[in-house]
């Protein structure tokens, strides 16, 4: 029918636009309560005595929650064991949660928190990288020889990349709502992965036996933010819901979401790498720090893929990264889109453009030289396959940006440049990387699921756990399924992500939703458009009849990694992921010579997706992603002191606004995945990998000023232009 | 508390109420849930209405100042079946991804196409700066904007 690689609009617009698309703080009703949370005053110390009379006192109806009251273990199960429901004893860091409040109103709940008292003995924080020292988790890979070829190499060129904290900052902040009702414990709320909150309340609330049910409102934008947060939040709506026995909503306002959710990991990657003298990498030897904050949560898994991808997309024959996640006492630091990808990569492509000026090549032919090309081995000794599209990326980028002539026309404009405080323009380039679907053996382990089910009327319905947070999951799943059994999109309805009503596919995230969830749900319609057979009537006659002859109609496909693609934890080796997207970025910033201030101006983009199922909203995703990239390279910055994140509101948490964002042209390429029935590779990630690179490349090819770490505010510009030699 | 006489989009609402309550909670509450609180500080938009045809944040406005004022939010710019220039040209864009910041962006866009029929990317930026929007990178909806105003432009 020909409907992949065209864009229908989505389906939830016009309710967006209206405002009643239904969000978590618009579902609740007259009756429901609200909650509030107590948090500590310390980063680091131990709980002597919570008390909750005064505030009882106050309020007679209020109810109270602290960790003495959980039915359960106090741990929210992630990876390991260690992220406590509320505090318990020790404090771990700032505004860690230590008691829960509810009440019929909002108010009341916040004046009743108010009155809690918590009395802590402090204790000495570990705050920062130089700091600390408590490892939460490694890993390391080893390729070739890389003592030997650095011994022996032409050039070494060294370099320390360091990139800070940055918030999500999603439009709608966290909510969840929670009842208890018959047995049953229903929680809704703005999330990104509904079965990671269901196998959390499993734990929580094992011995009451309650059945668990965990549903997705409309939720406004995640990036990451919105994947393993909600267990905590879900944790304690449902809490205050069990222990009060009325429908409970909590929700955050922009303080408390900033001051209490996780944030990108601050990274230290330090690179020595071996060049010969035209150009071309003979060693790299990498280490990778994250700082994990106070608990491990999803750290060794976004340490997995920073490591994977911090040699850049480049061939090398001898590589060695070492990676470490430390432990500070700030909130757990998190998901953030691109997952560790873009701290490592922001480091191989500062030290690419390092190395071309070094040895006195522009950055466009350093990368060319470099470049991954099919057939080519990664470091975890994976093969990469035909679609493999560097090269054709960058020289696309380069070309629709005509980038090497302006380059040098900065380059020399720059050394003849008069005192007269005009602004001077930069380009630059940055390549990358990124796999798509979970690291490893990750898919293997999930065994996601998805299935079709057609009703009597012959309406197929998709049967999945993928959520939609601004992508537009839901018309990509109708077009995918539509064009498997030959009828238009809108024929195909989507049943909502409800762990009592779909199978578990996984959670939305890892840019895996269309590549593998959309393969299942491929899959699982041929299986039935194959048992309905083919005719001249349309798909939903036939199945009607065949529901009529033979009965309910449904097919569930589970994922199956194909054999032989295997990876090896123990050792990182093997297939690391099954394909891999491919971007570049060309930036053009001007910059005020006398404030330093930057002004992106254009981004050119060309990513290699696969297949755009939707290419609207999946240029659409690499645009907001983009921006994310280069706001990142030079003005979101989440200052912290003595644990406290200093810029806790939006007053101060800057993003760009309309004024700040460059025009964005993107170019999708698309080279088809051999690892899936559609082709389609990730892209929800891919665009946050070589914005910021790119940005600090220009505003170097602008100003004359390498700056090694993100932000490059001002305020930083200014100090390497005045320590430079 | 004390009562306050508002229209919303076109409807006449009497409310009880603290007078400094905020706008935005007196509309939610009375269903108007188009009306979005992003920071409660004025800096994120999605809380923008017309008050007397000015976009104002509702979330910095004591439902005192709105009394008998004419309010209009984005349940009253975007008609219910999407047929308008704007809606339309936000769906075909691609201007709308979470739509969180969107129902605010739809009404800064409405007043200023009323204001400005035929505005450049510029205006546009201008006009929308107050409205933030985390998913787009604001590409697609400043298409959306200027493709609405040549809509628009074209059938009258
Ligand atoms: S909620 Fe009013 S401007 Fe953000
Ligand atoms: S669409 Fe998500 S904030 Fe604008």
């Amino acid at each position: 029918m020909g409907v992949i690689g065209t864009s229908p609009p989505r389906s939830d617009g016009l309710d967006k636009l209206r405002g009643t698309a239904g969000y978590v703080d618009d579902l609740a009703g007259e009756d429901t309560w609200h909650g509030a949370t107590v948090r500590t005053s310390v980063a680091c110390g131990t709980v002597l005595a919570i008390d909750a009379a005064a505030a009882r006192a106050a309020d007679p109806d209020v109810v109270v929650v602290t960790a003495a009251d959980l039915p359960g273990p106090n741990v929210l199960p992630v990876i390991q064991n260690d992220w406590p429901v509320l505090a318990d004893g020790t404090i771990e860091h700032l505004n860690q949660p230590v008691a829960l409040v509810a009440a019929p109103t909002r108010a009341r709940a916040r004046a009743a928190a108010d009155l809690v008292s918590v009395e802590v003995e402090p204790s000495e924080p570990v705050l920062g990288l130089d700091a600390a020292h408590e490892v939460l988790a490694s890993c390391s890979i080893d390729h070739g020889d890389v003592d030997v070829a650095i011994a022996d190499a032409e050039h070494v060129i060294e370099g320390t990349f360091e990139s800070g904290l940055q918030e999500h900052v999603y439009i709608e902040t966290q909510g969840m709502l929670a009842r208890v009702e018959g047995g049953v414990l229903t929680v809704v709320g703005s999330l990104q992965c509904p079965y990671y909150l269901q196998h959390a309340l499993e734990a929580v609330f094992a011995p009451t036996g309650f059945e668990i049910r965990v549903t997705q409102a409309t939720t406004g934008g995640g990036f990451g933010g919105k994947e393993e947060f909600p267990d905590q939040i879900g944790a304690h709506a449902a809490l205050l819901a069990w222990k009060s026995g009325h429908e409970v909503v909590l929700l955050y306002d922009r303080h408390e979401d900033i001051i209490g959710t996780t944030k990108r990991h601050p990274a230290r990657v330090t690179h020595r790498t071996a060049v010969s003298g035209d150009g071309t990498l003979i060693a790299q030897d990498i280490e990778v720090l994250l700082d994990g904050g106070a608990f491990v949560t999803l750290s060794p898994v976004v340490l997995s893929r920073a490591v994977i991808h911090a040699g850049g997309p480049y061939r090398c024959r001898n590589v060695r990264i070492r990676g470490r996640v430390l432990k500070t006492n700030t909130p757990p630091n998190g998901a953030f889109r691109g997952f560790g990808a873009p701290q490592s990569q922001l480091g191989a492509e500062r030290q690419m453009d390092q190395i071309a000026r070094r040895l006195g090549i522009d950055p466009l032919t350093a990368r060319r030289i470099n470049a991954y090309r099919d057939g080519d081995v990664t470091p975890t000794g994976q093969v990469l396959d035909a679609s493999t599209s560097a090269l054709e990326v960058l020289e696309t980028t380069a070309r629709r940006a005509d980038f090497l002539t302006r380059w040098k026309t900065n380059e020399s404009a720059r050394v003849d440049a008069l005192d007269d405080g005009a602004p001077r323009d930069g380009i630059g380039i940055a390549l990358a990387w990124h796999g798509s679907g979970f690291t490893g053996d990750g898919e293997r382990r999930l065994r996601a699921r998805a299935g079709i089910e057609v009703d009597d009327g012959g309406r197929p319905w998709v049967l999945s756990a993928s959520t939609d947070f601004g992508q537009g999951t839901e018309v990509v799943f109708q077009q995918i399924v539509a064009e498997a059994l030959g009828v238009f999109p809108e024929d195909v309805g989507i049943r909502p992500p409800d762990t009592h009503l779909v199978p578990d596919s996984g959670p939305t995230v890892a840019s895996r939703t269309v590549m593998i969830v959309g393969s299942l749900l491929h899959r699982a319609a041929r299986e039935i458009r194959g048992r309905v057979g083919d005719g001249p009537e349309p798909f939903q006659e036939r199945a009607a009849a065949w529901i009529a002859a033979n009965g309910p109609l449904k097919a569930e496909t589970m994922h199956q990694t194909p054999p032989g693609a295997t990876f090896d934890e123990s050792t990182y080796r093997g297939v690391a992921y099954p394909a891999y997207g491919w971007i570049c970025d060309v930036v053009e910033v001007s910059v005020d010579p006398d404030t330093l201030l930057v002004t992106p101006r254009k981004v050119t983009v060309a990513c290699d997706v696969g297949r755009a199922v939707n290419p609207a909203l999946c240029a659409g995703q690499i645009e907001g992603g983009t921006l994310q990239a280069v706001a990142w390279a030079y003005l979101e910055e989440v200052k912290c002191e003595n644990g406290r994140y200093l810029n806790d509101r939006l007053q101060t948490c800057l993003i760009p606004t309309t004024r700040d964002a460059p025009e964005l042209d993107v170019r999708l390429v698309e080279n088809p995945s051999p690892a899936g029935p559609l082709g389609t590779k990730g892209v929800g990630e891919i665009p946050m990998d070589a914005g910021a690179p790119a940005t600090l490349a220009a505003i170097e090819n602008a100003t004359g000023i390498a700056a090694s770490s993100v932000p490059a505010t001002p305020e930083r510009l200014l100090e390497l232009m005045e320590d430079a030699p | 508390m004390s009562r306050h006489a508002l229209i919303v989009d076109g409807r006449r609402i009497l409310v009880e109420r603290d007078p400094m309550d905020r706008l935005l909670d007196v509309l939610r509450d009375a269903g108007a849930k188009g009306v979005r609180e992003g920071c409660g500080e004025g800096e994120c938009g999605s809380c923008t209405v017309l008050l007397d045809d000015q976009p104002v944040c509702a979330c910095l406005v004591p439902v005192f100042q709105a009394d008998g004022a004419s309010i209009v939010t984005s349940a009253g710019v975007i008609d219910a079946a999407g047929q308008d220039a704007l809606a339309s040209a936000m769906l075909t864009e691609g201007g709308v991804q979470c739509g969180a910041c969107t129902p605010g962006i739809a009404v800064t866009a409405h007043a200023l196409l009323a204001k400005d029929p035929a505005p450049d990317r510029d205006a546009v930026r201008d006009a929308l700066a107050g409205n933030l929007c985390r998913c787009t990178g604001y590409e697609r909806i400043l298409r959306a904007v200027l493709r609405a105003a040549t809509a628009k432009e074209e059938a009258s």
